[in-house]
């Protein structure tokens, strides 16, 4: 942030500097502590997986471990490949949802126009549908076609995450666009869909590449599409996760650690680059940033 | 909302237009008016179509509830309201309603005050402050059922580390019958808190400022002015929060299942959890949706009341600013 000045009831808002220092810094080391212990049980040895240690020697076998094994004697997991396959499903869904979201987005930016509120509103509803709703007759569907356990399968259930975030998002940003710009563009002799190419999608760049990071941490945090509706070959990090936990009380704990922190790595990458969006994003536009 | 973009003519005259692009709709001769006004439409149809083709799994599903559906009858039939009798009359749905509710009118109270805090003292601009908005996202990024496996871990009684830093001894058991829908509860305030304090932080940081200098110069106590002023005008803000954070509580679902799976017993058993296992586990496919249809109603209703409080609240913040 480049400017430090003084924000609305900041001058109000302060009593006691130190109480309110100490404050935050307790919220902290509970928002804090539960990943630094990830990370140290990540980097303990086997034997040490129970304990409780904060000093030791630390070993970087386990993430060898997670990423080179084709899953261990109780697990079948292969993560390497739970990966690849989050990163296609991922990849898939923002790709279809960009280049179908972006038309409508500008639509709905741009025009007024018959049943868009309705199109906007059943999108949003969307968000807030309980998501089992959708997948039992997913999964009937699936089974039935072929869909089952499919990278296609996903993509396509993943839609219902990634593609109304992008629309939201994109929306938002379309309408905040002057469109003096392209209608200046228009006099000079381009076409709408030249001055929307030239004109209006480069200006809204920032708005895309915010929205697509976020769809694709939203796709790839998603549990319950791969869950149920893929088994082994489409079955992504997040499944692959929960699988080290391992059934009756054997639980690999610090490889579950390794394979946490690799797992979560993505999105926190993703998150940290786009921070500045993330309101506007994460609240489907209802706060602007 | 502006004027439509089409009012005025879309292309120059024909010799202006080099490029010629091809495309039949754009050639150099003005475009006819009906046209203009297809062109949202058209541009909409993908996302129309993929709404459709989400819409058609969701109707199907609310058909189930109606129908004998399950793997073990693959050729169902229509038994009216038979299921809903059945699942209305069952009172562990009703402890399902009954956990669903406790959890997600507790965590969101919860998220919304600590996020709310939260928000005020990183607004201070201290260096404290300062140090720890970067990181204040962290949890939120985690996927919910990776969050789910980390709590798991620090949970367990003989293994986890929370006994251990707390000092509470191998017998103090968080995922007991008596203290799971807490722990979740604990798990949902630690990865959703950032999320109601990132929205307030930037609702905060959107005020004007002239209000509280004129509060300041009058001499209000910080009290006054931060329940007089920044409340109300905060209050569209905090609302969006407690909305989202309610509706997703309401069919919370990934890291209690990690967690608990709904267990023991049923302590854990919210709404989408008890449509799962009928679902997903015992392949009951009309018993399961006819859960999610009641659940969606619930969820639509909440969502009604809750976005009509919003528009109010928007309305009268909007006064107040002018």
């Amino acid at each position: 942030m480049a400017t430090r000045e003084l924000k609305p009831g900041q001058r109000r808002i302060t009593g006691g500097g130190i109480v309110a220092d100490l404050a935050i810094i307790a919220w902290f080391v509970f928002a804090l502590f539960p990943i630094l212990w990830m990370i140290l049980l990540a980097l303990k040895t086997p034997a040490e997986q129970t304990s409780t240690y904060f000093v030791f020697s630390p070993t970087l076998e386990n993430f060898v471990t997670v990423l080179t094994d084709r899953g261990t004697e109780l697990t079948s997991v292969d993560f390497k490949t739970a990966i690849l396959t989050s990163l296609l499903n991922c990849g898939g869904a923002v790709l279809v949802s960009l280049l179908i979201g972006i038309p409508a987005a500008y639509a709905a930016g741009r025009w007024k126009f018959r049943g868009s509120d309705d199109l906007m509103f059943t999108m949003l509803s969307f968000r807030f549908a309980p998501e089992l709703m959708v997948i039992v007759p997913l999964f009937v569907i699936y089974n039935q076609i072929g869909l089952f356990d499919t990278s296609v399968g996903m993509i396509w259930v993943l839609q219902l995450v990634t593609m109304p975030l992008v629309v939201w998002i994109l929306r938002s940003y379309f309408a905040d666009l002057p469109e003096d710009l392209e209608q200046a563009a228009l006099l000079d002799g381009y076409t709408r869909l030249r001055a929307f190419w030239m004109i209006a999608l480069p200006m809204v760049r920032p708005g895309i590449a915010a929205a697509a990071l976020l769809a694709f941490i939203f796709a790839w945090n998603n549990y319950m599409f791969p869950l149920i509706l893929a088994d082994s070959a489409a079955s992504t990090v997040t499944v692959a996760i929960t699988s080290y936990l391992g059934g009756g009380g054997q639980a690999y704990y610090n490889l579950t650690a390794a394979a946490a922190l690799l797992g979560a790595l993505p999105p926190l990458i993703l998150a940290l680059t786009i921070q500045r969006y993330l309101v506007r994003g994460l609240s489907f536009g209802a706060v602007k940033s | 909302m502006t004027a439509p973009a089409g009012e005025k003519p879309d292309t120059g005259s024909p010799d202006d237009h080099r490029a010629g692009s091809g495309r039949a709709g754009d050639s150099g001769t003005p475009v006819p008016g009906w046209r203009r006004r297809m062109r949202p439409y058209l541009l909409s149809v993908p996302a129309v179509l993929v709404v459709i083709g989400i819409l058609y799994p969701f109707v199907l599903g609310a058909i189930y509830a109606f129908l004998n559906y399950s793997a073990a009858n693959p050729d169902p039939r229509f038994i009216g309201f038979a299921n809903f009798v059945s699942v209305l009359g069952d009172t562990d749905f009703w402890a399902s309603v009954r956990i669903t509710l406790t959890y997600a009118v507790v965590a969101t109270v919860v998220e919304t005050v600590l996020g709310v805090i939260i928000a005020l003292l990183l607004n201070r601009s201290s260096l404290v402050g300062r140090i720890f908005e970067r990181v204040l996202i962290l949890p939120l990024m985690i996927a919910p059922v990776i969050a789910g496996v980390i709590w798991k871990l620090m949970f367990n009684p003989q293994f986890g580390v929370l006994n251990y830093v707390l000092g509470l001894g191998s017998s103090f058991d968080w995922l007991s019958r008596d203290m799971a829908l807490w722990s979740s509860i604990i798990v949902d305030v630690w990865i959703f808190t950032p999320f109601v304090a990132i929205l307030v932080l930037a609702g905060i940081r959107s005020l004007p400022r002239e209000p509280f200098e004129a509060s300041d110069v009058d001499g209000a106590g910080w009290w006054y002015s931060f329940r007089r002023l920044m409340l109300p005008m905060m209050w569209p803000y905090i609302l969006v929060a407690v909305i989202f954070r309610f509706m997703d509580c309401l069919k919370v679902f990934d890291h209690i299942y990690v967690l608990t799976a709904g267990g023991p017993g049923i302590a854990t058993r919210t709404l989408q959890i008890g449509a799962y296992e009928d679902s997903i586990i015992f392949q009951n496919y009309s018993r399961g949706s006819t859960y999610m249809l009641l659940l969606w109603v619930i969820v639509f209703i909440t969502a009604r009341y809750l976005v009509s409080v919003l528009g109010k609240a928007q309305r009268r913040a909007a006064g107040a600013e002018e």
